[in-house]
Protein backbone atom coordinates (compact mmCIF):
# COMPACT_ATOMS: atom_id res chain seq x y z
CA UNK A 1 0.00 0.00 0.00
CA UNK A 2 1.01 3.36 -0.78
CA UNK A 3 0.60 5.07 2.19
CA UNK A 4 -0.87 2.55 5.47
CA UNK A 5 -3.37 4.13 7.30
CA UNK A 6 -2.01 7.72 7.20
CA UNK A 7 -4.48 9.77 5.40
CA UNK A 8 -2.40 13.16 5.82
CA UNK A 9 0.77 11.38 3.92
CA UNK A 10 -0.71 11.22 0.74
CA UNK A 11 2.43 10.76 -2.11
CA UNK A 12 1.21 10.49 -5.87
CA UNK A 13 4.87 9.31 -6.38
CA UNK A 14 4.85 6.51 -3.87
CA UNK A 15 1.48 5.41 -5.90
CA UNK A 16 3.26 5.46 -8.92
CA UNK A 17 5.41 3.11 -7.29
CA UNK A 18 2.99 0.62 -6.91
CA UNK A 19 1.53 0.91 -10.56
CA UNK A 20 3.21 -1.54 -12.77
CA UNK A 21 1.92 0.21 -16.00
CA UNK A 22 3.32 3.14 -15.43
CA UNK A 23 7.09 1.68 -15.91
CA UNK A 24 6.88 0.68 -19.21
CA UNK A 25 8.21 2.37 -21.92
CA UNK A 26 6.41 3.84 -25.11
CA UNK A 27 7.92 4.54 -28.31
CA UNK A 28 11.36 5.58 -26.45
CA UNK A 29 9.76 7.29 -23.51
CA UNK A 30 8.56 6.33 -20.07
CA UNK A 31 4.48 6.15 -20.59
CA UNK A 32 2.82 9.63 -19.46
CA UNK A 33 -0.71 8.27 -18.82
CA UNK A 34 -3.28 11.18 -18.99
CA UNK A 35 -6.16 9.01 -19.96
CA UNK A 36 -7.87 8.35 -16.95
CA UNK A 37 -11.21 9.45 -17.25
CA UNK A 38 -11.24 6.56 -20.37
CA UNK A 39 -9.74 4.04 -17.53
CA UNK A 40 -7.91 4.02 -14.51
CA UNK A 41 -4.31 2.66 -14.02
CA UNK A 42 -4.61 -0.45 -11.88
CA UNK A 43 -2.20 -1.04 -8.78
CA UNK A 44 -0.69 -3.99 -7.54
CA UNK A 45 -2.55 -4.97 -4.75
CA UNK A 46 -5.47 -5.21 -7.10
CA UNK A 47 -3.97 -7.30 -9.35
CA UNK A 48 -2.61 -9.78 -6.40
CA UNK A 49 -6.52 -9.41 -5.13
CA UNK A 50 -7.12 -10.75 -8.22
CA UNK A 51 -4.46 -13.61 -8.53
CA UNK A 52 -5.07 -14.30 -5.33
CA UNK A 53 -8.85 -15.09 -6.15
CA UNK A 54 -8.02 -17.97 -8.51
CA UNK A 55 -5.06 -19.08 -6.73
CA UNK A 56 -6.75 -19.96 -3.32
CA UNK A 57 -10.24 -19.44 -3.47
CA UNK A 58 -11.98 -19.55 -6.60
CA UNK A 59 -15.25 -21.42 -6.96
CA UNK A 60 -19.01 -19.83 -7.85
CA UNK A 61 -20.79 -18.32 -5.43
CA UNK A 62 -23.69 -18.67 -3.94
CA UNK A 63 -24.15 -22.72 -4.73
CA UNK A 64 -21.80 -24.88 -2.67
CA UNK A 65 -20.71 -25.64 0.39
CA UNK A 66 -17.27 -26.50 0.30
CA UNK A 67 -14.28 -24.19 2.02
CA UNK A 68 -13.89 -22.42 -1.37
CA UNK A 69 -17.22 -22.04 -2.44
CA UNK A 70 -17.59 -20.38 1.37
CA UNK A 71 -14.81 -18.19 0.79
CA UNK A 72 -15.54 -17.11 -2.76
CA UNK A 73 -18.92 -16.05 -1.79
CA UNK A 74 -17.64 -14.09 1.69
CA UNK A 75 -15.43 -12.53 -1.18
CA UNK A 76 -17.54 -11.34 -3.42
CA UNK A 77 -20.42 -10.36 -0.68
CA UNK A 78 -17.31 -8.19 0.83
CA UNK A 79 -17.15 -6.73 -2.05
CA UNK A 80 -20.68 -5.23 -1.74
CA UNK A 81 -20.07 -3.90 1.33
CA UNK A 82 -16.70 -2.31 0.42
CA UNK A 83 -17.87 -0.41 -2.09
CA UNK A 84 -21.09 0.40 -0.56
CA UNK A 85 -18.81 2.09 2.26
CA UNK A 86 -17.22 4.10 -0.64
CA UNK A 87 -20.26 6.16 -0.85
CA UNK A 88 -21.68 5.92 2.75
CA UNK A 89 -24.68 3.51 1.30
CA UNK A 90 -27.08 2.12 4.18
CA UNK A 91 -27.85 -0.93 4.30
CA UNK A 92 -24.88 -2.15 1.26
CA UNK A 93 -25.65 -5.62 1.31
CA UNK A 94 -29.14 -4.97 0.48
CA UNK A 95 -28.90 -1.82 -2.27
CA UNK A 96 -25.46 -2.90 -4.24
CA UNK A 97 -26.35 -4.48 -7.40
CA UNK A 98 -22.46 -5.82 -9.41
CA UNK A 99 -23.24 -4.71 -12.78
CA UNK A 100 -21.10 -5.33 -15.89
CA UNK A 101 -19.99 -1.87 -15.94
CA UNK A 102 -21.50 1.94 -15.42
CA UNK A 103 -23.72 1.33 -18.96
CA UNK A 104 -24.95 -1.76 -18.00
CA UNK A 105 -26.59 0.03 -14.22
CA UNK A 106 -28.13 2.76 -16.74
CA UNK A 107 -29.40 -0.25 -18.40
CA UNK A 108 -31.00 -1.58 -15.28
CA UNK A 109 -32.38 1.54 -14.31
CA UNK A 110 -33.86 2.22 -17.71
CA UNK A 111 -35.38 -1.05 -18.05
CA UNK A 112 -36.20 -2.08 -14.68
CA UNK A 113 -37.32 0.76 -13.15
CA UNK A 114 -38.03 2.84 -16.26
CA UNK A 115 -40.45 -0.21 -17.48
CA UNK A 116 -42.11 -0.32 -14.02
CA UNK A 117 -42.55 3.14 -12.76
CA UNK A 118 -42.80 5.58 -16.42
CA UNK A 119 -45.88 5.40 -18.48
CA UNK A 120 -46.62 7.11 -21.86
CA UNK A 121 -46.10 10.94 -21.24
CA UNK A 122 -43.84 11.04 -18.61
CA UNK A 123 -40.79 12.88 -18.62
CA UNK A 124 -36.67 12.17 -18.00
CA UNK A 125 -34.93 14.93 -17.68
CA UNK A 126 -31.31 14.32 -18.91
CA UNK A 127 -28.71 17.09 -19.44
CA UNK A 128 -26.77 18.18 -22.83
CA UNK A 129 -23.64 16.74 -20.93
CA UNK A 130 -24.42 13.41 -20.18
CA UNK A 131 -22.26 10.09 -21.95
CA UNK A 132 -24.50 8.38 -24.24
CA UNK A 133 -24.75 5.64 -21.87
CA UNK A 134 -27.21 7.84 -19.83
CA UNK A 135 -28.36 9.19 -22.86
CA UNK A 136 -29.39 5.98 -25.18
CA UNK A 137 -31.28 3.35 -22.41
CA UNK A 138 -33.40 6.49 -22.45
CA UNK A 139 -34.42 6.83 -26.18
CA UNK A 140 -34.69 3.04 -26.36
CA UNK A 141 -37.35 3.41 -23.44
CA UNK A 142 -39.08 6.08 -25.49
CA UNK A 143 -39.01 3.93 -28.88
CA UNK A 144 -40.79 1.37 -26.55
CA UNK A 145 -43.28 3.54 -24.11
CA UNK A 146 -43.43 7.08 -25.40
CA UNK A 147 -41.62 8.84 -22.99
CA UNK A 148 -40.26 13.25 -22.93
CA UNK A 149 -36.89 12.98 -22.77
CA UNK A 150 -35.98 16.24 -22.03
CA UNK A 151 -32.40 17.97 -22.18
CA UNK A 152 -30.69 20.04 -19.60
CA UNK A 153 -28.70 23.34 -21.50
CA UNK A 154 -25.31 23.45 -20.72
CA UNK A 155 -24.33 27.47 -20.74
CA UNK A 156 -21.50 29.08 -22.89
CA UNK A 157 -19.29 28.87 -19.40
CA UNK A 158 -19.64 25.00 -19.47
CA UNK A 159 -22.13 24.90 -16.84
CA UNK A 160 -25.50 23.35 -16.65
CA UNK A 161 -28.34 26.31 -17.41
CA UNK A 162 -30.29 25.90 -14.42
CA UNK A 163 -32.36 28.89 -15.08
CA UNK A 164 -35.64 26.90 -16.38
CA UNK A 165 -35.04 24.14 -13.78
CA UNK A 166 -38.69 23.70 -12.36
CA UNK A 167 -40.47 23.74 -15.99
CA UNK A 168 -38.46 21.04 -17.09
CA UNK A 169 -38.96 19.09 -13.90
CA UNK A 170 -42.65 19.75 -14.47
CA UNK A 171 -44.38 16.06 -14.95
CA UNK A 172 -40.69 14.57 -14.76
CA UNK A 173 -40.22 11.06 -12.94
CA UNK A 174 -36.85 11.19 -12.80
CA UNK A 175 -33.80 13.70 -13.27
CA UNK A 176 -30.59 11.53 -14.61
CA UNK A 177 -27.40 13.45 -14.55
CA UNK A 178 -23.37 12.88 -14.56
CA UNK A 179 -21.41 14.34 -11.27
CA UNK A 180 -19.05 15.53 -13.47
CA UNK A 181 -18.65 15.71 -16.95
CA UNK A 182 -16.45 13.51 -18.83
CA UNK A 183 -15.39 16.13 -21.44
CA UNK A 184 -15.47 19.38 -19.71
CA UNK A 185 -14.65 18.41 -16.37
CA UNK A 186 -17.17 20.23 -15.10
CA UNK A 187 -18.70 19.24 -11.35
CA UNK A 188 -22.69 19.29 -11.17
CA UNK A 189 -24.28 21.14 -8.03
CA UNK A 190 -25.91 17.61 -6.87
CA UNK A 191 -27.27 18.36 -3.40
CA UNK A 192 -29.20 21.31 -5.02
CA UNK A 193 -30.36 19.22 -8.64
CA UNK A 194 -31.75 16.63 -5.94
CA UNK A 195 -33.88 19.30 -3.69
CA UNK A 196 -35.19 20.18 -7.12
CA UNK A 197 -35.71 16.63 -8.41
CA UNK A 198 -37.55 16.23 -5.18
CA UNK A 199 -39.57 19.37 -4.69
CA UNK A 200 -40.91 18.25 -8.17
CA UNK A 201 -41.62 14.63 -7.41
CA UNK A 202 -39.13 13.27 -8.85
CA UNK A 203 -36.43 10.99 -7.93
CA UNK A 204 -32.38 11.59 -9.17
CA UNK A 205 -29.85 9.47 -10.96
CA UNK A 206 -26.29 10.49 -10.74
CA UNK A 207 -23.56 9.39 -13.31
CA UNK A 208 -20.84 9.06 -10.52
CA UNK A 209 -18.55 6.80 -13.05
CA UNK A 210 -16.28 10.58 -13.23
CA UNK A 211 -16.99 10.71 -9.76
CA UNK A 212 -16.63 8.01 -7.28
CA UNK A 213 -12.74 8.07 -7.48
CA UNK A 214 -11.42 11.63 -7.64
CA UNK A 215 -13.26 13.13 -4.09
CA UNK A 216 -15.48 11.98 -1.68
CA UNK A 217 -18.86 10.93 -2.32
CA UNK A 218 -21.83 10.53 -0.43
CA UNK A 219 -25.28 9.78 -1.20
CA UNK A 220 -26.97 10.50 2.34
CA UNK A 221 -25.29 13.94 2.27
CA UNK A 222 -25.90 14.71 -1.55
CA UNK A 223 -29.29 12.80 -0.96
CA UNK A 224 -29.44 11.17 -4.47
CA UNK A 225 -32.00 8.38 -5.59
CA UNK A 226 -29.65 5.87 -7.47
CA UNK A 227 -25.57 5.64 -8.92
CA UNK A 228 -24.20 4.25 -11.55
CA UNK A 229 -20.24 3.55 -11.88
CA UNK A 230 -17.66 1.71 -12.90
CA UNK A 231 -14.68 -0.71 -11.22
CA UNK A 232 -11.88 0.00 -14.02
CA UNK A 233 -12.32 4.00 -13.36
CA UNK A 234 -11.63 3.42 -9.89
CA UNK A 235 -7.76 1.47 -10.07
CA UNK A 236 -10.07 -1.80 -10.07
CA UNK A 237 -10.95 -4.12 -12.86
CA UNK A 238 -12.45 -3.87 -15.55
CA UNK A 239 -16.21 -6.50 -16.20
CA UNK A 240 -17.59 -4.71 -12.90
CA UNK A 241 -19.94 -2.25 -12.65
CA UNK A 242 -22.14 -0.50 -9.75
CA UNK A 243 -25.93 0.07 -9.26
CA UNK A 244 -26.85 1.18 -5.84
CA UNK A 245 -30.32 2.72 -4.83
CA UNK A 246 -32.27 3.21 -1.52
CA UNK A 247 -33.52 -0.29 -0.15
CA UNK A 248 -36.78 0.45 -0.72
CA UNK A 249 -36.63 1.21 -3.77
CA UNK A 250 -34.36 -2.08 -4.99
CA UNK A 251 -37.22 -4.11 -3.54
CA UNK A 252 -40.05 -2.71 -5.98
CA UNK A 253 -37.98 -2.86 -9.32
CA UNK A 254 -38.73 -6.31 -11.44
CA UNK A 255 -35.99 -8.39 -12.54
CA UNK A 256 -33.61 -6.98 -15.49
CA UNK A 257 -31.77 -10.06 -17.25
CA UNK A 258 -33.33 -13.58 -16.44
CA UNK A 259 -31.29 -16.97 -15.59
CA UNK A 260 -29.86 -18.76 -12.38
CA UNK A 261 -28.97 -16.81 -9.60
CA UNK A 262 -32.03 -14.30 -9.87
CA UNK A 263 -34.17 -16.75 -8.79
CA UNK A 264 -36.31 -17.64 -5.21
CA UNK A 265 -37.64 -20.60 -7.44
CA UNK A 266 -38.73 -21.96 -10.59
CA UNK A 267 -41.56 -24.08 -11.35
CA UNK A 268 -42.51 -25.81 -14.45
CA UNK A 269 -45.65 -22.86 -14.66
CA UNK A 270 -43.24 -19.87 -13.96
CA UNK A 271 -40.92 -18.20 -11.52
CA UNK A 272 -40.31 -16.21 -8.62
CA UNK A 273 -37.46 -13.79 -8.40
CA UNK A 274 -34.97 -13.66 -5.51
CA UNK A 275 -35.24 -10.55 -3.33
CA UNK A 276 -32.47 -8.07 -2.72
CA UNK A 277 -29.75 -7.06 -5.24
CA UNK A 278 -29.25 -10.73 -6.61
CA UNK A 279 -32.45 -10.77 -8.30
CA UNK A 280 -30.41 -8.04 -10.97
CA UNK A 281 -27.45 -10.51 -10.73
CA UNK A 282 -28.37 -13.34 -13.04
CA UNK A 283 -25.85 -16.04 -14.26
CA UNK A 284 -22.13 -16.50 -12.48
CA UNK A 285 -20.75 -12.99 -11.69
CA UNK A 286 -17.24 -10.99 -11.87
CA UNK A 287 -16.39 -12.66 -8.64
CA UNK A 288 -12.65 -12.38 -9.46
CA UNK A 289 -13.60 -8.72 -10.27
CA UNK A 290 -15.39 -7.95 -7.28
CA UNK A 291 -12.18 -8.92 -5.30
CA UNK A 292 -10.13 -6.51 -7.19
CA UNK A 293 -12.92 -3.58 -6.75
CA UNK A 294 -12.54 -4.42 -2.83
CA UNK A 295 -8.89 -3.98 -2.98
CA UNK A 296 -9.15 -0.48 -4.84
CA UNK A 297 -12.04 0.45 -2.53
CA UNK A 298 -9.46 -0.32 0.26
CA UNK A 299 -6.50 1.52 -2.21
CA UNK A 300 -8.73 4.52 -2.50
CA UNK A 301 -9.07 4.63 0.87
CA UNK A 302 -5.77 4.22 2.38
CA UNK A 303 -4.77 7.63 -0.02
CA UNK A 304 -7.20 9.61 1.83
CA UNK A 305 -10.18 10.91 -1.22
CA UNK A 306 -10.00 14.30 0.27
CA UNK A 307 -6.18 13.89 -0.48
CA UNK A 308 -6.90 12.62 -3.91
CA UNK A 309 -9.30 15.74 -4.71
CA UNK A 310 -7.09 17.82 -3.27
CA UNK A 311 -4.13 16.71 -5.54
CA UNK A 312 -5.85 16.67 -8.81
CA UNK A 313 -7.63 20.03 -8.17
CA UNK A 314 -3.70 21.55 -8.01
CA UNK A 315 -2.62 19.20 -11.07
CA UNK A 316 -5.94 21.04 -12.73
CA UNK A 317 -4.69 24.57 -11.77
CA UNK A 318 -1.84 23.96 -12.79
CA UNK A 319 -2.29 22.45 -16.25
CA UNK A 320 -4.67 25.28 -16.95
CA UNK A 321 -1.96 28.00 -16.08
CA UNK A 322 0.62 26.76 -18.43
CA UNK A 323 -1.56 25.84 -21.06
CA UNK A 324 -2.74 29.25 -20.96
CA UNK A 325 0.60 31.05 -20.81
CA UNK A 326 2.32 29.11 -23.33
CA UNK A 327 -0.30 28.56 -25.71
CA UNK A 328 -2.79 31.53 -25.47
CA UNK A 329 -5.17 31.23 -28.21
CA UNK A 330 -3.80 28.55 -30.42
CA UNK A 331 -5.28 26.23 -28.01
CA UNK A 332 -8.54 26.33 -26.52
CA UNK A 333 -9.50 24.68 -23.01
CA UNK A 334 -12.96 23.10 -23.76
CA UNK A 335 -14.47 23.12 -19.98
CA UNK A 336 -14.56 25.94 -17.20
CA UNK A 337 -11.48 28.07 -17.24
CA UNK A 338 -10.98 27.30 -13.35
CA UNK A 339 -11.16 24.77 -10.54
CA UNK A 340 -13.81 25.88 -9.04
CA UNK A 341 -15.92 22.88 -9.00
CA UNK A 342 -14.57 20.97 -11.94
CA UNK A 343 -12.30 18.28 -12.37
CA UNK A 344 -8.91 16.77 -13.69
CA UNK A 345 -10.45 16.27 -16.95
CA UNK A 346 -9.20 18.48 -19.79
CA UNK A 347 -10.56 18.68 -23.37
CA UNK A 348 -8.56 20.89 -25.58
CA UNK A 349 -9.30 22.24 -28.91
CA UNK A 350 -6.06 22.69 -30.95
CA UNK A 351 -6.23 25.18 -33.86
CA UNK A 352 -5.72 24.00 -36.88
CA UNK A 353 -4.88 20.43 -36.23
CA UNK A 354 -7.13 17.46 -36.27
CA UNK A 355 -7.60 15.96 -32.72
CA UNK A 356 -6.15 12.34 -34.34
CA UNK A 357 -3.70 14.30 -35.65
CA UNK A 358 -2.52 15.67 -32.24
CA UNK A 359 -3.09 12.35 -30.17
CA UNK A 360 -0.88 10.62 -32.81
CA UNK A 361 2.13 13.14 -32.40
CA UNK A 362 1.64 12.39 -28.65
CA UNK A 363 2.00 9.02 -28.61
CA UNK A 364 5.29 9.56 -30.49
CA UNK A 365 6.36 11.50 -26.88
CA UNK A 366 4.63 8.33 -24.82
CA UNK A 367 1.47 10.18 -23.96
CA UNK A 368 -1.54 8.53 -23.86
CA UNK A 369 -4.52 10.55 -24.08
CA UNK A 370 -7.63 10.10 -25.70
CA UNK A 371 -8.79 12.12 -28.98
CA UNK A 372 -12.96 12.09 -29.96
CA UNK A 373 -16.44 12.56 -29.04
CA UNK A 374 -16.22 10.89 -25.95
CA UNK A 375 -19.18 9.30 -26.26
CA UNK A 376 -20.75 12.60 -25.61
CA UNK A 377 -22.21 13.71 -29.34
CA UNK A 378 -24.78 16.05 -28.05
CA UNK A 379 -22.25 17.68 -26.10
CA UNK A 380 -19.88 17.90 -29.19
CA UNK A 381 -22.42 19.58 -31.26
CA UNK A 382 -23.28 21.83 -28.93
CA UNK A 383 -20.08 23.56 -29.02
CA UNK A 384 -20.01 22.87 -32.99
CA UNK A 385 -16.84 20.78 -32.36
CA UNK A 386 -16.61 17.12 -33.85
CA UNK A 387 -14.14 16.08 -31.27
CA UNK A 388 -11.34 17.07 -28.88
CA UNK A 389 -8.33 16.12 -27.46
CA UNK A 390 -8.86 15.00 -23.73
CA UNK A 391 -6.02 14.69 -20.95
CA UNK A 392 -7.34 13.55 -17.42
CA UNK A 393 -5.75 13.32 -13.97
CA UNK A 394 -5.82 10.16 -11.91
CA UNK A 395 -3.97 10.26 -8.33
CA UNK A 396 -0.68 8.36 -9.88
CA UNK A 397 -0.47 12.01 -12.05
CA UNK A 398 2.43 14.25 -11.61
CA UNK A 399 3.18 17.82 -12.95
CA UNK A 400 6.19 16.26 -15.08
CA UNK A 401 3.15 14.27 -16.87
CA UNK A 402 1.87 17.93 -17.36
CA UNK A 403 5.39 19.15 -18.85
CA UNK A 404 5.84 16.19 -21.06
CA UNK A 405 2.05 16.32 -22.56
CA UNK A 406 2.83 21.04 -23.31
CA UNK A 407 5.92 19.92 -25.01
CA UNK A 408 4.32 16.89 -26.97
CA UNK A 409 1.63 19.95 -27.86
CA UNK A 410 4.22 22.25 -28.44
CA UNK A 411 5.31 19.95 -31.09
CA UNK A 412 2.02 18.91 -32.44
CA UNK A 413 1.37 22.68 -33.22
CA UNK A 414 4.94 22.69 -34.62
CA UNK A 415 4.55 19.66 -37.20
CA UNK A 416 0.94 20.58 -38.52
CA UNK A 417 1.66 24.43 -38.72
CA UNK B 1 12.83 7.19 -41.61
CA UNK B 2 10.62 6.10 -38.43
CA UNK B 3 7.20 4.63 -38.56
CA UNK B 4 5.86 8.41 -37.71
CA UNK B 5 7.76 10.66 -40.12
CA UNK B 6 6.78 7.83 -42.83
CA UNK B 7 3.32 8.61 -41.92
CA UNK B 8 3.27 12.39 -41.80
CA UNK B 9 5.54 12.22 -44.81
CA UNK B 10 5.82 15.94 -46.18
CA UNK B 11 4.14 15.51 -49.27
CA UNK B 12 0.90 14.63 -47.38
CA UNK B 13 1.44 17.47 -44.73
CA UNK B 14 1.41 19.22 -47.79
CA UNK B 15 -1.68 17.92 -49.73
CA UNK B 16 -3.17 18.39 -46.23
CA UNK B 17 -2.96 22.09 -45.97
CA UNK B 18 -2.57 22.55 -49.54
CA UNK B 19 -5.64 20.84 -50.41
CA UNK B 20 -5.89 20.26 -54.27
CA UNK B 21 -9.40 19.86 -55.99
CA UNK B 22 -11.44 21.59 -52.84
CA UNK B 23 -14.89 22.68 -53.46
CA UNK B 24 -17.78 21.43 -54.66
CA UNK B 25 -19.88 21.14 -58.46
CA UNK B 26 -23.29 22.73 -59.01
CA UNK B 27 -25.89 19.89 -60.06
CA UNK B 28 -26.13 17.82 -62.36
CA UNK B 29 -22.85 16.61 -60.70
CA UNK B 30 -22.76 13.77 -58.86
CA UNK B 31 -22.43 14.18 -54.61
CA UNK B 32 -22.01 11.46 -52.61
CA UNK B 33 -21.34 11.51 -48.86
CA UNK B 34 -18.63 9.28 -46.57
CA UNK B 35 -18.37 9.43 -42.71
CA UNK B 36 -16.32 7.98 -40.12
CA UNK B 37 -18.37 7.48 -37.51
CA UNK B 38 -15.48 6.93 -34.91
CA UNK B 39 -14.05 10.55 -35.41
CA UNK B 40 -16.88 12.28 -37.13
CA UNK B 41 -14.94 12.97 -40.24
CA UNK B 42 -16.86 13.40 -43.01
CA UNK B 43 -15.71 14.05 -46.54
CA UNK B 44 -18.37 15.03 -49.81
CA UNK B 45 -17.01 13.98 -53.25
CA UNK B 46 -18.47 15.92 -55.90
CA UNK B 47 -18.25 14.18 -59.67
CA UNK B 48 -18.58 15.14 -63.09
CA UNK B 49 -18.50 12.34 -65.76
CA UNK B 50 -18.16 12.98 -69.39
CA UNK B 51 -17.91 10.76 -72.24
CA UNK B 52 -16.39 7.69 -69.92
CA UNK B 53 -14.06 10.18 -68.54
CA UNK B 54 -13.59 11.80 -64.60
CA UNK B 55 -13.73 14.96 -66.05
CA UNK B 56 -14.05 16.97 -62.46
CA UNK B 57 -13.99 16.24 -59.09
CA UNK B 58 -14.08 18.59 -56.27
CA UNK B 59 -13.59 17.56 -52.39
CA UNK B 60 -15.00 19.26 -49.82
CA UNK B 61 -15.73 18.35 -46.24
CA UNK B 62 -13.86 17.98 -42.53
CA UNK B 63 -11.34 15.90 -41.00
CA UNK B 64 -7.86 14.57 -39.93
CA UNK B 65 -4.60 15.17 -42.27
CA UNK B 66 -4.70 11.42 -43.09
CA UNK B 67 -8.38 11.74 -44.67
CA UNK B 68 -7.79 14.97 -45.94
CA UNK B 69 -4.44 14.41 -47.42
CA UNK B 70 -5.99 11.06 -48.65
CA UNK B 71 -8.95 12.59 -50.60
CA UNK B 72 -6.52 15.38 -51.90
CA UNK B 73 -4.31 12.64 -53.44
CA UNK B 74 -6.67 10.37 -54.63
CA UNK B 75 -8.63 13.57 -56.50
CA UNK B 76 -5.53 14.62 -57.99
CA UNK B 77 -4.52 11.07 -59.27
CA UNK B 78 -7.90 10.42 -60.84
CA UNK B 79 -9.28 13.56 -62.60
CA UNK B 80 -9.33 13.53 -66.03
CA UNK B 81 -9.05 9.58 -66.14
CA UNK B 82 -11.10 7.26 -67.76
CA UNK B 83 -13.47 5.29 -65.65
CA UNK B 84 -11.84 2.21 -65.84
CA UNK B 85 -8.65 3.78 -64.85
CA UNK B 86 -10.14 5.13 -62.19
CA UNK B 87 -11.60 1.77 -60.84
CA UNK B 88 -7.98 0.10 -61.00
CA UNK B 89 -6.40 3.19 -59.26
CA UNK B 90 -9.23 2.46 -56.28
CA UNK B 91 -8.41 -0.90 -56.37
CA UNK B 92 -4.70 -0.52 -56.25
CA UNK B 93 -4.98 1.90 -53.43
CA UNK B 94 -7.21 -0.14 -51.25
CA UNK B 95 -4.61 -3.48 -51.80
CA UNK B 96 -2.16 -0.94 -50.70
CA UNK B 97 -3.74 0.11 -47.15
CA UNK B 98 -4.85 -4.10 -46.92
CA UNK B 99 -0.89 -4.39 -46.64
CA UNK B 100 -1.16 -4.75 -42.67
CA UNK B 101 -3.62 -7.38 -42.41
CA UNK B 102 -2.11 -9.58 -45.43
CA UNK B 103 1.12 -9.13 -43.62
CA UNK B 104 -0.62 -10.88 -40.15
CA UNK B 105 -2.17 -13.78 -42.08
CA UNK B 106 0.62 -15.36 -45.39
CA UNK B 107 3.64 -13.95 -46.47
CA UNK B 108 2.88 -15.27 -49.79
CA UNK B 109 -0.69 -13.56 -50.00
CA UNK B 110 1.00 -10.08 -50.28
CA UNK B 111 -0.70 -8.61 -53.19
CA UNK B 112 1.28 -7.56 -55.84
CA UNK B 113 1.17 -3.88 -55.75
CA UNK B 114 3.18 -1.50 -58.29
CA UNK B 115 4.09 1.22 -56.30
CA UNK B 116 5.62 3.11 -59.10
CA UNK B 117 2.27 3.36 -60.68
CA UNK B 118 0.65 4.76 -57.66
CA UNK B 119 2.92 7.86 -58.02
CA UNK B 120 2.45 10.27 -55.00
CA UNK B 121 -0.21 8.04 -53.23
CA UNK B 122 2.57 5.58 -52.60
CA UNK B 123 3.32 8.38 -49.54
CA UNK B 124 0.04 6.70 -47.90
CA UNK B 125 1.95 3.58 -47.42
CA UNK B 126 3.22 5.01 -44.11
CA UNK B 127 -0.39 4.58 -42.78
CA UNK B 128 -0.79 0.61 -42.89
CA UNK B 129 1.76 0.46 -39.98
CA UNK B 130 -1.06 2.59 -37.91
CA UNK B 131 -4.28 0.27 -38.34
CA UNK B 132 -6.58 2.30 -36.67
CA UNK B 133 -5.68 5.30 -39.50
CA UNK B 134 -6.54 2.89 -42.25
CA UNK B 135 -9.95 4.01 -42.02
CA UNK B 136 -9.10 7.55 -42.61
CA UNK B 137 -7.03 6.82 -45.84
CA UNK B 138 -9.77 5.32 -47.30
CA UNK B 139 -12.82 7.16 -46.58
CA UNK B 140 -12.75 9.37 -49.37
CA UNK B 141 -12.08 6.31 -51.74
CA UNK B 142 -14.40 4.40 -50.50
CA UNK B 143 -16.70 7.66 -51.27
CA UNK B 144 -16.01 7.83 -54.78
CA UNK B 145 -16.16 3.95 -55.69
CA UNK B 146 -19.53 4.24 -54.07
CA UNK B 147 -20.13 7.25 -55.92
CA UNK B 148 -19.38 5.37 -59.27
CA UNK B 149 -21.18 2.74 -58.32
CA UNK B 150 -24.45 4.60 -57.23
CA UNK B 151 -24.03 6.17 -61.28
CA UNK B 152 -23.84 2.47 -62.49
CA UNK B 153 -20.15 3.40 -63.91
Amino acid sequence: MASGDDVTSFDARLVRQDIPLLHRIVNGHPITYLDSGATSLTPRPVIEAMSRYYEQHHANVHRAVYVTAEEATATYEGARLAVGGLFNAQNASEEVVFTKNATESFNLLAKSWGRANLKSGDAVVLTQMEHHANIVPWFQLRDEIDIDVRFIRVDDEYRLDLSNLDALLKGAKLLSVTGMSNVLGTINPLRALADAAHNNGALIAVDAAQSIAHGPFDVQALDVDFIAFSAHKMLGPTGIGIFWTREEILQSMPPFLGGGGMIADVRMDGYTPANGPTRFEAGTPPIAEAAGLNAAVLYLQSLGMDNIAKHEADLTADALARLGDEFGDVIRVIGPGTTLNRGGVISLDVQGVHPHDVAQVLDQFGVCVRPGHHCAKPLMKRFDLAATVRASFGPYSLDEDTSVLLEALAHSVKVFA
Amino acid sequence: MSDFENLYREIILDHYRSPRNRGELPEPAKKVEGFNPLCGDEVVVFLEVTDGVLSNIKISGHGCSISQSSASLMSAAVKGKPIDQVREKIATFKQLMMGHEKKLTNEDEQPKIDVRALGELAALQGVVKFPVRIKCATLSWNTLSQGLDELSL
